[in-house]
């Protein structure tokens, strides 16, 4: 309005730093940054290690429960066992006695087996689910009984661990002399006229062994040492240079003497005492493995079945298809209640205290400890609704409260980030807020809504806690078949196998953990793609 | 620039005005605008006439907008925004709590500063309104009403044969003849523009101001626009607005050439704004 005078500039006093300060600041500059790089590239390195050393350590540990060993025999499948009056009816096959079966075909295996304990010993190295198999297979084909078949059975967790591991670490080396066995089965005495075992008291007098008239009393927590001679062996206990006294444990085609080469001294190196497996048994192992009937296979059986007590026998599915109802009920609950409460919060709640207040007590709800949850759904769901316990109904209940929070804020951000340019348009086309909303905000938002979903059922997959204030830790053997029935769910099943003691169940958890992290990160994918595919469409 | 446009509409501006005696389609009388404690908007009387371009200048913040939001009521949408005073279409108060809001915007079309198609095809885009007002009784119906539309808004020829792609990927001066098209297949009897060519190229520019030149015999038009040129160029009647006043209000040519208020006159030779 006013014609502009021009004024003078105001003059602003700058001091300006010679060359050589400016350059030394530019130096020292440059060295913060280049140390700030460092430092961050360290902390990043540092965690890819220790992400490499926990996947390599847990695959590493999990790699032997994938594969099973099993020992392929003839089974004779006699009448009189399976079905004595031929009616061929489903229930008496499936009441019949199969172990007596495999445990028959076993004794055929491995002949000459006598003795209360070593007959025990050798029934210990087959799986009690050989049995189970038999049945399935004869249930299945009824037309088989009567025949002799070749089948696949299953050893105990110790023989396949056996099979896994590096056995016994036998070695052998020719005797020299004579020696003379008492006996050709049961304990044994060994004699020897020229002192043929004066080069083994040699080699065990290292350790500090105890006298017993004259011998040394061997320890299982040295290695064996077994003396093979006339196609037996015999396990030493105690030693003298001229006799010596153990038990066989294959048996002898003869008592009497055997000459220089004709007899060897085996050693077992590893201690048996350090083994699941003792030297009976790995006697047993070892002629199974030397007639070519033991095979590795892949392990379905731990996809396909419930858990057990026998390690073997124990399988994630029962777990799987826990999570899997769980998180249906988790899914079903949380999505529709989450997108709508974050539609409303975002769109249609009148920005007062009270919805403050509520927006900041959902942002303090994604920060209860998990555990409160499950002790809410303890005292809510099972004490006052009485739901049953360990169900994967209130599991979904419990694991929906607590996803809730997450999934509210993730679809209050997505929402959020659609531009209000397109409620603009539509509202100023004439349709209504709800409309508005559900014909073009939501569509927009759901990529977001479905990525926070996804990441929120996730973080549901992996909680144990308060699953277990609500019963679901319980050992279930069936694989549920509804929402009500026990259940378990995967973090669970990994926290009851962590805590038992056999190292076939140590494995088991590896590998229950490795499936549970190829679900967390398809599902984490599965969030990452869908950002990516719809990221900014507007 | 098209000169062709250009020498038209300039044609046009010298004509003689014939536009104050046509009857007033939106009156404003006393119309006060608060945001919460800031009163955004004082005292405003308008009449606006049917059939014709008016446009609203001024400088930024003066309350242009919030003038034109008032009159499809987009101002309901802002929890703080309270409108006192009367404000009429065709003598009938809009603001009447007896007036459905959905049927005031079908019949008060808006296009906004930047162009918003909806992330969806051009046919869905165009076919949104008819949609949700029902009023098409089929898909030929409504085939009808989407190239009618785009005709109309100039985009036919442009888009005939890729209705089915997205809005989005539609240049900016074609995405906002697209919401032009958007807003006339409702068919509204007055459309509303805020700057609607801020964000594109004079040459988008020039052709939307050619289809509003256009579209001026059978819509009454107000375009709230920074460039003094284009209210020059497209409008018959011209309003002033200055700190939340509409100062001056008058036939085009009259503003520009014989302002009455001096702010007018400071303003349209540049000295603020
Ligand atoms: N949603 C809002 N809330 C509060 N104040 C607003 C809002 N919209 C506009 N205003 C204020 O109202 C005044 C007029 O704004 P507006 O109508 O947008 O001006 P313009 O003439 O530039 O279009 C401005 O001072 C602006 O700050
Ligand atoms: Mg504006």
């Amino acid at each position: 309005m006013t014609d502009i005078v021009p004024q003078p500039a105001p003059v602003i006093p700058v001091r300006r730093p010679s060359a050589e300060q400016s350059a030394t600041r530019l130096k020292s500059r440059y060295a913060v940054e280049r140390r700030f790089k460092a430092l961050g590239l360290g902390s990043l390195m540092l965690t890819g290690l220790f992400l490499l050393l926990l996947l390599a350590n847990i695959t590493l540990n999990a790699i032997p429960a994938f594969s099973e060993h099993a020992a392929v025999m003839d089974v004779t499948l006699d009448p009189a066992v399976i079905d004595p009056d031929g009616k061929k009816d489903p229930a008496i096959l499936a009441a019949a006695d199969y172990a007596s079966l495999t445990r028959a075909a076993l004794m055929t295996a491995i002949p000459g087996v006598e003795g209360r304990a070593a007959k025990k010993q050798l029934a210990s190295v087959m799986s009690s689910g050989a049995a189970d198999d038999l049945r399935a297979k004869v249930l299945a084909d009824p037309s088989l009984i009567g025949k002799t078949i070749k089948f696949p059975m299953l050893l105990s967790d110790d023989a396949d661990l056996y099979f896994k591991g590096e056995g016994v670490k036998a070695s052998s080396r020719p005797g020299t002399g004579t020696i003379t066995a008492s006996d050709s089965k049961g304990q044994i005495t060994l004699t020897s006229a020229d002192n043929a075992f004066a080069a083994l008291t040699d080699t065990v007098s290292k350790f500090d062994l105890e006298k017993d008239d004259g011998g040394l009393v061997l320890k299982s927590s040295m290695p064996s040492h077994l003396v093979a001679l006339n196609g037996g062996l015999v396990k030493l206990s105690k030693i003298s240079p001229s006799s010596a006294t153990g038990e066989v444990l294959t048996p002898l085609t003869s008592a009497g003497p055997a000459v220089g080469s004709a007899w060897q001294f085996v050693t077992y190196g590893a201690p048996e005492g350090n083994r699941q497996v003792n030297d009976q048994a790995a006697t047993f192992l070892e002629k199974l493995k030397a007639s070519g009937v033991v095979q590795k296979n892949f392990n379905w059986r731990f996809f396909t079945s419930g858990d057990s007590r026998e390690p073997e026998l124990a399988g994630i599915r029962g777990a799987l298809v826990g999570t899997f109802l769980t998180l249906l009920v988790t899914l079903s609950l949380c999505v529709p209640i989450g997108v709508l409460a974050a539609i409303y919060l975002e769109e249609f709640a009148p920005k007062n205290w009270l919805t403050h207040i509520i927006e900041v007590n959902i942002n303090n709800l994604a920060a209860v400890p998990s555990i409160v949850f499950g002790l809410l759904g303890l005292a809510v769901f099972l004490n006052y609704f009485g739901l049953p316990r360990s169900a994967p109904l209130v599991g979904g209940l419990v694991l929906a409260l607590l996803v809730l929070p997450t999934i509210i804020i993730a679809a209050r951000a997505a929402i959020k980030s659609v531009p209000p340019s397109i409620r603009e348009a539509a509202i100023g086309l004439g349709a209504s807020k709800q409309q508005a909303v559900f014909h073009h905000v939501l569509p927009l938002a759901m990529p977001g809504i479905m990525t926070g979903t996804i990441i929120g059922m996730a973080h549901a997959l992996g909680e144990t806690a308060p699953l277990l204030m609500i019963g679901m830790i319980a050992f279930i053997v069936d694989v549920p078949k509804g929402l009500t029935d026990a259940a378990t769910v995967l973090p669970v099943q990994i926290f009851l196998w962590s805590d038992l003691p056999e190292a076939a169940f140590q494995q088991r958890t590896a590998a229950a953990i490795v499936v549970l992290l190829a679900f967390l990160l398809l599902m984490n994918g599965a969030a990452i793609w869908l950002r990516n595919k719809f990221e900014r469409r507007w | 620039m098209d000169m062709t446009v250009a020498n038209r509409i300039e044609a046009e501006r010298l004509a003689p005005v014939t536009t104050a005696a046509k009857p007033a389609k939106v009156t404003a009388k006393d119309v006060n605008v608060y945001y919460g404690e800031k009163h955004a908007l004082k005292h405003v009387n308008v009449d606006i006439p049917d059939r014709g371009v008016m446009s609203f200048i001024g400088p930024s913040g003066c309350g242009k907008s919030t003038f034109l939001r008032c009159i499809n009521r987009m101002n309901d949408t802002i929890s703080s925004c309270k409108v006192t005073g009367l404000i009429t279409i065709d003598n009938q108060d809009i603001y009447d709590p007896a007036l459905d809001v959905v049927q005031l915007r079908a019949r008060v079309g808006m296009v906004f500063q930047k162009p918003n198609p909806f992330p969806k095809s051009i046919y869905d885009n165009v076919a949104y309104g008819p949609r949700i007002h029902g009023l098409a009784n089929n898909k030929s119906e409504l085939d009808q009403i989407v190239t009618a539309s785009l005709e109309k808004a100039g985009l036919w020829g442009e888009v005939k044969d890729r209705l089915q792609d997205s809005g989005t990927g539609l240049s900016g001066g074609q995405q906002q003849r697209l919401c032009i098209a958007r807003a006339i297949a409702v068919n509204p009897e007055v459309i509303l523009m805020d700057e609607p060519c801020s964000a594109l190229d004079p040459i988008a520019t020039a052709k939307i101001e050619t289809l509003i030149d256009d579209l001026r015999s059978n819509y009454c038009i107000i375009i709230v626009t920074h460039s003094m040129q284009q209210a020059a160029r497209v409008s018959q009647r011209t309003a002033f607005f200055h700190l939340g006043t509409l100062v001056e209000e008058g036939p085009t040519e009259q503003i520009f050439s014989m302002p009455h208020d001096q702010r007018t006159q400071d303003y349209i030779t540049g000295r603020f704004g």
